[in-house]
């Protein structure tokens, strides 16, 4: 039964897709580019380099021709993306980019993969957590792409086909009210002090945000555990609890604001970034990153196997890698993946880089398996310790 | 003549209302046809989407559909029972304070003489019921959180204050539920007769006996009624609860928002399929409970 209700929905998916190329045909200017595929040149949708394409000037060209970029889950407050996004725009005026759902998560990326597949308003490109980077390629829903500066990516932070890579990335930090807070707490063990009682909160649930996730993960390091083992982190937050010094409250630009989380774990990239939203509004933000804790992780970045704007995709991806946009992102505070390149060939921003939060020792990250183990110990610990 | 012309004419009556009765079965469903045909796309379709996944597999590599029972097995276990044990007792609480409250907020207002004090406790209610999720959950960080107003003017923390745990969560809900309760009782207190006191006063009943004998049996499916729907209400709750407590406070709501869209988990989708099924399930039990005793006060209540 439920294998003929597959069929059925393969069936209706069919059809569906049927009507999208239907579509495709009726909207098509992009069908005599087919032909000039054929003479030689790769398409937009099969090239796995600029290079495929006959260079830059040539993505260029078949990016405008296609006129339009979809993005989904840009919040133009994270890592800089508002200032990334107009940049874009002013770069390349003929592609319309629109954005959707800035504050989706990646899950939700995955889900408009899937259900729009052949869809126009399919997204063309993701900004996506690790694990869903990793998912998504196994899932096969990511076309394989290698940018201009692929070399240059360390080659623990992408696939190697070239269906993730990562972007940009920051550590985890404890941001706190200085102007609130008489001493703020520099390390993980000082968070426990009585006198940061009710203070202390993360940027959401660990089971569903990544950067509180980045949190646990943080303190379980700085707690004698490793990467294959985040217990500690856990107990430390229930023992956080217990004292009352954490408060389940999820920290936002508001909470901030408000003063009601006075003390915020969160991205280091995102703390800084409140220093400047609050300058002169009561709010004296300190970001520190703990010594006792560093734990460091990026996003990744795929292109959408069914991109209804292949070239306009590849065309984004270029322009993240290039030196203006990794250092826009710098621009947010953010560690750009190319940031120890440019550094030695002296192209980054020099003035971001002395505002990025100090940062002892170099970053290391977890394996995959052991991220899977962390996560499931997490979704069946977490609860029962903090309640 | 009269025979043969009354015959006729009697199987004519009996004709005429023989295929008017057939007819008026077939006419009145057809006039249902939209709701009917609205209900079946609007709630059938989802629904059996959810139970459709909540007891099937998609291999990601073949694409292969397979049924199993593992994701209602996950469902009822671990952290996701002790979210859907977690959302009932709150549920269950809120919406028993929230009756009780109600009930007496309407009996006031029922009594009360000023029709200006009615109508803008009902109003009020109305606006009241509809105010939900992280708007009023800010409103209440902003009042009664950590560094709130009414907490740092009364130093509620000193008293043991704390919005951001289970009884803080009451509050909250109690917040929407009561002005909700208020509204769906005031027209079954109007409903109680006047005439059933003064009977029962004539024969020499306290106040007390008139309720216990009279008031509280008539009205009791009503207020069973109402108490499920604040139940259902505190139960669907999520962004309000989101906003506030996170994981700390393990309700349904939020476990399935986790596995369905967020940053951490994959591949747990089914299992969020799953949770809503479980939470379906409830609400039924709950709704099997009020029906039957909703149909005996509709005799009353008119």
């Amino acid at each position: 039964m439920f294998r003929s209700s597959a069929r059925r929905g393969a069936a209706v998916l069919l059809s569906a897709a049927a009507l999208a190329t239907l579509g495709a045909c009726g909207a098509a200017p992009d069908q005599p580019a087919a032909g000039d595929g054929a003479k030689g040149k790769a398409q937009p949708a099969t090239a796995a380099s600029a290079a495929d394409l006959g260079g830059m000037d040539a993505l260029v060209a078949a990016a405008e021709k296609e006129g339009q970029l979809n993005v989904i889950a840009l919040p133009p407050d994270w890592a800089n993306y508002g200032e990334m996004l107009k940049a874009f725009q002013a770069k390349y005026p003929k592609i319309k980019v629109s954005s959707e759902n800035p504050d989706a998560t990646s899950a939700d990326e995955i889900a408009a993969v899937k259900s729009r597949k052949g869809q126009k308003r399919a997204p063309d490109v993701l900004d996506l957590g690790i694990a869903f980077a990793r998912s998504g390629a196994g899932e096969n829903l990511f076309a394989p792409y290698k940018v201009t500066a692929w070399d240059k990516i360390p080659a623990s932070q992408k696939d190697a086909d070239g269906r993730w890579y990562n972007d940009y990335g920051g550590y985890v930090s404890i941001g706190c009210d200085a102007a609130k807070i008489p001493t703020c707490p520099q390390t993980f063990a000082d968070l426990l002090k009585p006198e940061y009682k009710g203070k202390v909160a993360l940027n959401g649930n660990p089971t569903k945000s990544g950067s509180a996730f980045g949190g646990v993960y943080a303190a379980a390091l700085a707690n004698k555990g490793s990467f294959a083992d985040i217990q500690p982190g856990i107990d430390f937050f229930g023992q956080l609890r217990k004292s009352g010094n954490f408060i389940p409250v999820e920290s936002t630009p508001a909470t901030v604001e408000k003063g009601e989380t006075p003390i915020s774990i969160d991205w280091d990239y995102l703390n800084a970034g409140y220093a400047e939203q609050f300058k002169g509004k009561g709010v004296d933000w300190k970001t520190v990153v703990p010594a006792d804790g560093v734990y460091a992780q990026f996003y990744s970045q795929a292109i959408n196997k069914d991109a209804p704007n292949p070239a306009a995709a590849r065309l984004w991806m270029e322009f993240l890698y290039s030196t203006q946009g990794q250092n826009i992102w710098l621009g947010g505070h953010a560690h750009p993946v190319l940031l120890p390149d440019m550094t030695q060939a002296g192209t980054a921003d020099k003035d971001a880089v002395t505002k990025l939060p100090q940062v002892q020792g170099t970053p290391s990250f977890p394996a995959s398996t052991e991220l899977d183990k962390a996560k499931a110990v997490l979704a069946e610990k977490w609860d029962k310790a903090l309640s | 003549m009269s025979a043969p012309t009354t015959t006729p004419h009697r199987e004519g009556t009996a004709g005429g209302t023989t295929p008017r009765r057939r007819r008026r079965g077939p006419r009145t469903w057809l006039a249902a046809l939209p709701l009917l045909v609205f209900t079946g796309l609007c709630f059938g379709i989802p629904l059996g989407a959810i139970a459709f996944g909540a007891v099937t597999r998609t291999d990601p590599d073949t694409g292969a559909t397979r049924a199993t029972g593992e994701h209602l097995a996950r469902s009822l276990q671990g952290p996701y029972l002790g979210s859907l044990t977690g959302s009932v007792q709150l549920s269950a609480l809120t919406a028993l304070i929230a009756t009780l409250l109600g009930v007496l907020i309407a009996q006031a207002l029922v009594t009360s003489r000023s029709a200006a004090l009615r109508s803008a406790a009902l109003t009020a209610s109305g606006v009241l019921a509809n105010f939900g999720g992280v708007p009023l959950a800010f409103a209440f960080i902003a009042t009664a959180g950590i560094s709130g107003v009414a907490t740092q003017l009364a130093d509620l923390t000193g008293l043991g204050w704390d919005l951001y745990s289970f009884t803080g969560l009451t509050v909250v809900y109690l917040y929407f539920l009561v002005p909700l309760m208020v509204l769906v009782t005031v027209p079954a207190l109007d409903g109680l007769r006047p005439q059933w006191r003064e009977a029962a006063q004539n024969n020499g009943a306290t106040a007390l006996q008139f309720w216990r004998h009279v008031g509280l049996p008539v009205l009791a499916p009503s207020l069973l009624g109402g108490f499920v729907l604040l139940f259902g209400t505190a139960f669907a709750a999520h962004a309000t609860a989101a906003a506030l407590v996170g994981g700390s406070v393990p309700l349904v709501t939020l476990k399935i928002a986790d596995a369905l869209s967020g940053n951490v988990l994959t591949g747990q989708e089914n299992v969020a399929l799953a949770l809503g099924l479980d939470m379906i399930l409830i609400a039924g039990l709950v709704m099997a409970v009020y029906l039957p005793l909703q149909r005996r006060s509709a005799r009353w209540l008119r």
